[in-house]
């Protein structure tokens, strides 16, 4: 007992160090560019470099807000980003009830079919996408970013809702079924209240990839009143180049909703992470 | 009861076709398939005006030379075989690799390093997760500028750092030899998510293999290697999978951080499609590049997928 002891405390030693050390390079990249959005812009080409830069000039947000419209953009972004959520959610939430609640010849296959859209890379699409929207006029307006998620939210959500359906007793749906309840209103009123952690899940990820998107609104947005956030800051960095503590602070900002969500609803991030992973 | 024993011993008591008595079923199921196929129509109109059709008119465009201002004009296979001796195309097939084999055989066995470790019954595991998984679904353009700025040669966190250790750093982004080094860095960075799935795999290895393992010897090394290697097999599949078709498809960070240079040295296949169909408006050209990374894509995975059978365990169930 007394020799297991140094070789487990030893164990232990060495898991906390690597672990620390993993920390410290993968938390650094975020302090260095805090520690910039905070620095005066003496003190960005400091030799040897500021780590903690004195006084903090929190001014760098403001001038960096009022460097470009960034509102604007905000608005944009949210706007985008709210209704696919929004669209992509329920729709998926919609249609999954079609491929697990119900059973009908051909669903099975349908659905397997659905998987295998996951196939197609988007490069294959974006052409003829792009040649479709020009034609009924949506190039530069946001409708080309919003309205494809009103149909299905695409397979991967599908297949989430569908998942989570399966864990969801058939009794209550039976017993409305008897009562006369239409599909439409078991859908809503019963499956739907049962499925806050998929929607939530699902909202999530339609948020990240909505928010970070780069290439669609790079490909459909081209006057500046229309620009989501990502490009409105590819634009701000084209104009200051090298003032970096703009940059640093312009950057903060647009991750910022991604960061508050993350801590607020971390379990849903790595519920969602682990599904895609797991469940095949 | 063992209720799974059971199961493994008897044929399966219930077929999923439903019980044998069912006098209004052909009522109720006429009635399920109306029902199934309005639940999922709006599946069916998107896959046909966003998918289908695209698809069909990508095939067609890539057999023509169109600029989006005059009609398509039918040229053949012409874009195909000009693409196989366009030094670009294969520069940018060369980047795309050399990216993609180098960095999703890291992230891989850094995310199972890392899951191994958290994996750990530890106190204070938690915060080390959450440390590890904010990078990963940070993402985009913020990103891309961030690196930017710590690969900055002069100033940045890296070569500040090295500095430190009195090592000279390289140039990095304005480098041909380590503009591509930097990338599969910076892609490091967002293991997280790849991690996170390995743990919630590792989770779910029933600790009664392991006792077995302890009782017939085996030590660190072999547990790993007997059994949290072959029960993961399947979620160290899907992330080789998914892994690789996202790294064969980097954009942004050739776009925002270096423009695909120094000296073509990040001009990756999706940012080369992406200049030749919006910047030169080579609609037709790109749409033959972009079967190709389609078939690359599909040739890959299906490749795997063979190969996965002898690396692969699926339990029976």
């Amino acid at each position: 007992m007394r020799k297991l002891m140094p070789a487990r405390r030893a164990y232990v030693l060495t898991v906390y160090a690597l672990l620390i050390i993993g920390s410290i390079s993968f938390l650094f990249p975020l302090l260095w560019m805090v520690s910039t959005a905070l620095k005066p812009t003496s003190q960005i080409y400091a030799y040897p470099p500021v780590w903690w830069p004195s006084p903090l000039d929190w001014a760098n947000f403001r001038e960096a807000i009022n460097f470009f419209p960034f509102w604007l953009y905000f608005r944009n972004s949210a706007i985008v980003t709210v209704l696919v959520v929004i669209g992509s959610v329920y729709s998926a939430a919609f249609v999954a009830y079609g491929f697990s609640k119900l059973n009908w010849k051909g669903r099975d296959w349908l659905f397997f079919f659905v998987l295998a859209t996951l196939m197609i890379p988007a490069q294959v699409l974006m052409i003829p996408q792009y040649v479709i929207f020009t034609r009924i006029g949506w190039v530069d307006t946001l409708l080309p970013l919003i309205v494809p998620a009103f149909f299905g939210g695409g397979a991967f959500n599908i297949f989430l809702f569908r998942q989570y359906y399966r864990t969801i007793p058939k009794e209550y749906s039976d017993a409305a079924r008897i009562d006369g309840c239409s599909e439409f209103r078991i859908f809503w009123q019963i499956v739907l209240p049962q499925s806050k952690p998929a929607m939530a899940t699902a909202a999530i990820f339609a948020f990240l990839w909505t928010w970070n998107d780069f290439m669609g609104p790079v490909i459909y947005l081209h006057s500046p009143q229309n620009f989501t956030l990502p490009i409105g800051l590819r634009a701000f960095q084209q104009q200051t180049g090298t003032e970096w503590d703009l940059l640093m602070a312009a950057s903060l900002l647009v991750m910022l909703p991604v960061i508050v969500l993350f801590f607020f609803l971390q379990r849903y991030f790595v519920a969602g992470m682990s599904m895609s992973g797991l469940n095949r | 009861m063992p209720a799974a024993g059971n199961e493994v011993t008897h044929p399966r008591p219930t077929s999923k076709s439903g019980g044998p008595l069912k006098p209004r079923r052909s009522r109720l199921s006429r009635n399920e398939t109306i029902w199934g196929w309005t639940f999922v129509s709006p599946w069916i109109i998107g896959f046909f005006a966003f998918t289908a059709l695209p698809i069909a008119l990508s095939a067609w465009y890539s057999f023509t030379a169109y600029n989006i201002y005059q009609p398509p004009r039918f040229i053949g296979t012409a874009n195909y075989t000009v693409l196989m001796t366009d030094p670009l195309f294969w520069t940018a097939m060369y980047n795309t690799f050399y990216y993609t084999f180098i960095s999703v055989p890291l992230m891989m066995v850094i995310a199972l390093f890392l899951a191994l470790l958290l994996n750990t019954k530890l106190p204070g595991m938690g915060v080390f997760r959450t440390i590890y998984f904010l990078p990963s679904v940070l993402s985009g353009v913020g990103v891309a500028l961030l690196w930017m700025w710590v690969f900055n040669p002069g100033s940045g966190l890296i070569n500040s750092v090295l500095e430190i250790f009195g090592i000279r750093g390289p140039l990095w982004l304005h480098s041909p030899e380590w503009s591509k080094p930097a990338m599969i860095i910076m892609s490091l960075w967002g293991v997280g998510g790849v991690m996170v799935i390995n743990l919630a795999g590792l989770q779910s290895i029933p600790g009664s293999l392991y006792d077995a393992a302890k009782i017939d010897g085996a030590g660190w090394w072999a547990q790993l290697r007997y059994v949290t290697i072959p029960m993961l097999s399947p979620t160290l599949f899907f992330n080789f999978i998914t892994l690789t078709i996202g790294s064969l498809q980097i954009f942004t960070q050739a776009y925002v951080m270096t423009d695909g240079g120094p000296v073509n040295s990040t001009l990756f296949y999706v940012f080369y499609l992406f200049n030749t169909a919006f910047e030169n408006l080579r609609m037709g050209y790109a749409s033959a590049m972009a079967w190709i990374l389609f078939l690359i894509i599909v040739g890959f995975s299906l490749f795997q997928i063979r190969m996965s059978r002898r690396w692969v365990y699926y339990e029976e169930s």
